[in-house]
């Protein structure tokens, strides 16, 4: 059927059309009618990867133009993988807003809320081209919408803090594009090329040009991603944007951009092609699980203890990349871990979210130190996030644990056992700051009343759990995830994953 | 020297610049024009790029990469402009920190 | 299909308690018990079939070429068995003890996750599924701890959580650098690892960090810090899961670890047994003795657990088959005595707001059904024939000297005086008429003292009727014998 070979750009256009039809429409949106454009754009990626499964990596040429002129989509296991990431997030991320933002009436005019669905649909079709695209300047444009689309939700809300916090991440964004931009110019200068699949041919050759502009397009993905040093601008916006938001900011936004850092360094360049590159990345990964987790020990709000939790546990991603140049199994290994933790990541932290939401919305405040009592007040949001933590630390059956598992052996595979150790003690830092929240749930409520909340907003309460019960599961789908990523071009080369 | 040379460098100096005054200058309208150096001079290096091959035909991938920046550029700029001015009604401040409000 | 029963059924019946809320006592009482009968006929039925040979295995994929897998061979069905017949006991305990209590879904909804959880720990064949539920026992078992959500109990909390994860690391740690050395490890009577290639001083290091692991759980000094504190949880969790599933989960896995894993030859001869032997026996020693200085009914238990747990920790490390044997026995021998003893402690407390040694006097009195059935137990403890402890000490003993290391048997002889030492003075002062004005005074209620006559009476069942079949002392002794080449029961 021929429509079945448009999927990879039906999952780009069909949100885009939706963003639109939400912007023509305005902004009373039923909650039916986001369930429909959610499901709508999940149905193409569920497609794409069952024919991913079936036979193999898909390529499509946008307009029918091919390389090396025109944008070629290339959608194999490890980019079906994070398509299906965004899509069951950005499914629950529609669901719960429709509960989340107050409908508008005399009470709450304005379109700011209004605009939040056609932004939020413009946003993830961007990563899904993201995801996408297979070549190099279009990953540039993608980069910018996302960007955009992205730091235009931050200030949805009028407050001066998700203002100055949106800024911050515009400033950041320009910063991270532009270097991007220059480096796929010296890349350009050097090979003549925008194609990844091409690249990664003519790269075999070194050229002083070439490793710069790699070099610059790399570091601008690691601001874009958060990853220590670069973090600093993700905090703030990630806690003061409204949950839904947060939410997909944390689970999806970062992991585009890292997705193209996985591209380039996995497939285009070959290994050890910049060097000592990978160890550096490696090590700012550790550096980042380290600070992030102890910068969310210290934190007293809720959201900025979640918004550093992802900071830490970005820097499990770069774990990869020093592991690669083992090769075999040590790679197949890291590489499958990565893309659990990917998912289960993205599962978990969207949940805590969406959680911290609803707590906001029936507390009022999310002061983690008048949070006490919660477990008896609001057993599922206390579920919620004991179950999502449970991914946080690394502890089975969590999705979190099967990438522990597999990063570990593959550390250990290889003799760099170090990496080993940071995942361990990252796994114990996550439960220091878990459990200090958690405790705070199990501790006897005090005799404050507590506040009342629409009706609308506690129903809102089982799309989180839904995501966290997920991840705490997703062990049991990693033969599932082995198959995507075997799919994909990086474990191809490699022969699979061996037991 | 000849425009092969000189537009790529002008592009890395004005780019440096633009780095500069993104990360040092308080002023949130001196960080948005930082921007658009740093965009400026991509756009310098990439149409020396494109000058490099020969001057009858030069080579038209980057100066299309140029425009679709040019355009990427000019949104961003709107955007950030739309936020400062409601940054400026809704706390009267020109920079992040009150304390830099002072200095300036 | 069958095997996985015993932990779904009581995962089940706990999320069910979760989903129906606090105000539904009596569905919650009926779907506990439901489950918690089912599961008994489950492992009941299963435990028949593997008498007669019949082993059910049965795999869940999970990791690449690593599944999820639970068998039901002889030795993980025993603990099962001690670990669901007791939860059905202490769920009848437990409706009455915390009838008046706060937030009895949470409770009892935890409550059942941990048994499910100790039913994984049990039948699961290979090392990683054993962590697997591990680790997911360590998670269920923390709100329990911190039920009262008080100052204290979240700071009992916070210590449980140091040991248990910090534990589990080393354990992780551990079961990965072993599975990237032998491929994933399924427990094999006599052994697992014995073709592997690998340096001895790996094995050597894997075993310390497993033991590190096992040895929160199993009370290891020094790793026992965590148990006396928990104490400040409701009784029915210090009697179920403090004295049977959680600490029970790691002495079965050190059984596992020296029979099933290394194998006794192999223990032997890399010369990890002996250190293990060691600790065992120093944690024995310090138990008994700190348990003497105790005035706390509940922390004088806690010390006692910590000693008698480190019995079955003894045994297996002496590699011999009847010390084994006898190690086993005393997983079930111990559980049916400290339950006893934990119930009169939640009954003292309940009843007559008794909680010190010091307090005791004269309650024989009023409440001398509930300390009679202490006294059994106490009387097991100590060894005294024909009760269920002097069986399992015997074994002990014997396997001790006819492996070569006497000195076990003698210490196994000193700790049982030493706890005549600290379980007598509460049964000496409870008969004692009192000096103060408590003259007269109920009898513990009938749901808190048929569960404490219950277990009494499986102290004296299981001591005269060791060697029948069935019995944990035959049983133990069947599921240990094919780690031991050539030896019959």
């Amino acid at each position: 059927m021929s429509l079945l070979e448009h999927l990879p750009v039906l999952a780009i256009v069909v949100p885009l059309a939706g963003a639109a039809m939400a912007f023509v429409t305005g902004p009373r949106r039923s909650a039916l009618e986001c369930a429909a454009t959610s499901v709508l754009t999940l149905v193409p990626v569920l497609l794409l990867a069952a024919r991913v499964l079936d036979s193999g990596p898909q390529r499509y040429a946008v307009g029918g133009w091919g390389g090396p002129l025109g944008i070629v989509l290339l959608a194999d296991g490890t980019a079906a993988l994070f398509l299906v990431l965004i899509g069951i997030v950005g499914m629950a991320v529609t669901v719960y807003a429709a509960g989340y933002f107050p409908t508008p009436d005399e009470e709450h005019p304005g379109p700011g809320h209004g605009l939040f669905w056609t932004l939020w649909l413009f946003m993830w079709a961007s990563l899904n081209a993201l995801v996408l695209t297979a070549d190099v300047f279009n990953v540039y444009v993608c980069l910018e919408l996302v960007g955009l689309s992205a730091v235009a939700l931050v200030t949805l809300t009028e407050g001066a803090e998700a203002l100055r916090a949106g800024m911050r991440y515009l400033f950041a964004s320009i910063l991270g594009a532009m270097t991007y931009l220059l480096g796929v110019s010296l890349l350009y200068a050097s090979t003549g090329l925008l194609d990844m699949e091409m690249l990664s041919s003519a790269l075999k050759t070194p050229s002083v040009a070439s490793s710069t502009g790699l070099a610059l397009m790399i570091a601008a993905l690691l601001l874009k991603t958060a990853l220590v040093p670069m973090h600093f601008w993700l905090p703030t916006a990630h806690a003061a944007a409204p949950s839904p938001v947060s939410a997909a900011l944390s689970a999806l936004v970062v992991k585009g951009s890292f997705f193209v850092v996985l591209r380039l360094m996995l497939d285009v360049m070959p290994p050890g092609h910049l060097g000592g590159a990978d160890t550096l990345l490696g090590v700012f990964g550790a550096a980042a699980i380290v600070w992030g987790s102890v910068q969310a020990l210290v934190q007293t709000r809720l959201k900025l203890l979640v918004a550093y939790s992802t900071v830490a546990q970005v820097g499990y991603l770069f774990l990869v990349f020093p592991l690669a140049g083992a090769g075999g199994a040590v790679l197949s290994s890291a590489f499958l871990g990565t893309g659990v933790h990917a998912l289960s990541h993205g599962l978990a932290k969207a949940s805590m979210f969406l959680a911290a939401g609803v707590v906001l919305k029936r507390f009022g405040h999310d002061r983690i130190a008048d949070l006490a009592g919660v477990a008896r007040r609001a057993p599922v949001l206390a579920a919620t996030f004991a179950l999502a933590g449970v991914t946080m630390m690394g502890l089975p059956p969590s999705g979190g644990f099967a990438a522990k598992w597999l990063i570990a052996g593959a550390s250990i595979t290889s003799g760099d056992w170090w990496w080993a150790a940071v995942v361990v003690a990252g796994g114990l830092l996550a439960a220091a700051y878990m459990f200090r929240l958690l405790a705070t749930f199990m501790a006897s409520p005090g005799d404050a009343p507590e506040p009342a909340a629409p009706l609308r907003v506690v129903r809102t309460e089982w799309v989180p759990l839904a995501l966290a019960t997920a991840s705490f599961l997703l062990v049991f789908a990693v033969p599932v995830v082995t198959q995507l990523a075997e799919a994909g071009s990086v474990l191809a080369r490699v022969g699979g994953v061996a037991p | 020297m000849n425009p092969a040379t000189l537009y790529p460098l002008a592009g890395a100096f004005l780019f440096a610049t633009g780095v500069y005054g993104l990360l040092a200058r308080k002023h949130l309208l001196h960080k948005v024009i930082s921007g658009n150096f740093l965009g400026s001079g991509v756009f310098l290096v990439l149409i020396g790029l494109a000058g490099r091959s020969s001057a009858e035909s030069p080579d038209p991938v980057p100066q299309a990469m140029v425009l679709t920046g040019i355009v990427v550029t000019v949104a961003l700029t709107a955007l950030a402009l739309a936020l400062i001015k409601r940054y400026h009604t809704a706390t009267g401040l020109t920079t992040f920190d009150p304390v830099d409000e002072e200095q300036l | 299909m069958t095997v996985w029963l015993p932990v779904l059924l009581p995962a089940i019946g706990g999320v069910l308690t979760f989903a129906m809320g606090e105000s539904r006592s009596r569905s919650r009482v009926a779907i506990n018990l439901g489950a918690a009968a089912a599961s008994v006929a489950v492992v009941i039925g299963l435990t028949v079939d593997a008498y007669a040979g019949r082993v059910a295995t049965s795999t869940v994929a999970m990791l690449p070429g690593i599944g999820l897998t639970l068998s039901s061979d002889l030795l993980g069905l025993l603990f099962a068995a001690v670990a669901t017949v007791l939860w059905g006991v202490t769920l009848v305990y437990a409706f009455g003890y915390m009838s008046h209590a706060e937030d009895r879904a949470r409770f009892f909804g935890f409550f059942a996750l941990c048994i499910a959880s100790a039913n994984g720990v049990a039948l699961a064949d290979d090392l990683v599924s054993f962590f697997l539920f591990y680790e997911v026992l360590s998670l269920a078992t923390y709100p329990l701890v911190v039920h009262s959500g008080t100052g204290e109990a979240l700071a009992a909390g916070r210590r449980y959580l140091y040991y248990a994860l910090g534990g589990g690391s080393a354990l992780l740690v551990g079961v990965v650098w072993l599975t990237v050395l032998a491929g994933p490890v399924s427990f094999a009577p006599g052994g697992a690892i014995a073709h592997v290639a690998a340096q001895a001083w790996e094995l050597r290091a894997i075993f310390g960090l497993l033991v590190a692991g096992l040895g929160v759980k199993a009370a290891l000094v020094p790793l026992h810090r965590w148990l006396p504190g928990a104490m400040v949880a409701p009784a029915p969790v210090s009697a179920l899961l403090h004295a049977v599933a959680v600490v029970k989960a790691g002495a079965f896995g050190m059984v596992r670890l020296v029979n099933e894993v290394y194998g006794p030859e192999l223990a032997t001869s890399l010369g990890v047994a002996a250190p293990l032997a060691a600790l065992a026996a120093a944690t024995i020693l310090f138990g008994s003795v700190v348990a003497l200085r105790q005035d706390d009914i509940k922390a004088r238990l806690a010390y006692s657990t910590v000693a008698q747990l480190s019995y079955i920790t003894l045994g297996v490390a002496l590699c011999s088959p009847l010390a084994a044997a006898g190690a086993v026995a005393h997983l079930a021998h111990h559980a049916v005595m400290k339950i006893t003893m934990f119930f009169t402690a939640g009954s003292l407390a309940e009843t007559h707001h008794v909680k010190r040694v010091s307090a005791l006097d004269g309650v024989g009195r009023l409440m001398p059904i509930t300390m009679a059935s202490f006294t059994v137990a106490a009387l097991g403890l100590a060894g005294i024939p024909p009760l269920a402890g002097f069986f399992s000490k015997w074994l002990l003993g014997i396997g001790a000297v006819e492996g070569g290391q006497a000195w076990a048997a003698l210490l196994y002889v000193t700790s049982g005086a030493l706890a005549v030492g600290y379980m007598a003075p509460i049964v000496l002062r409870a008969v004692r008429p009192s000096a103060s004005e408590r003259v007269e005074g109920p009898e513990s209620d009938l749901v808190l003292l048929w569960p404490i006559v219950a277990v009494a009476l499986l102290t004296v069942l299981f001591g005269v009727l060791a060697g029948v079949p069935g019995s944990p002392v035959e049983w133990a002794a069947r599921a240990v014998a094919p780690s031991f080449v050539g030896w019959t029961p």
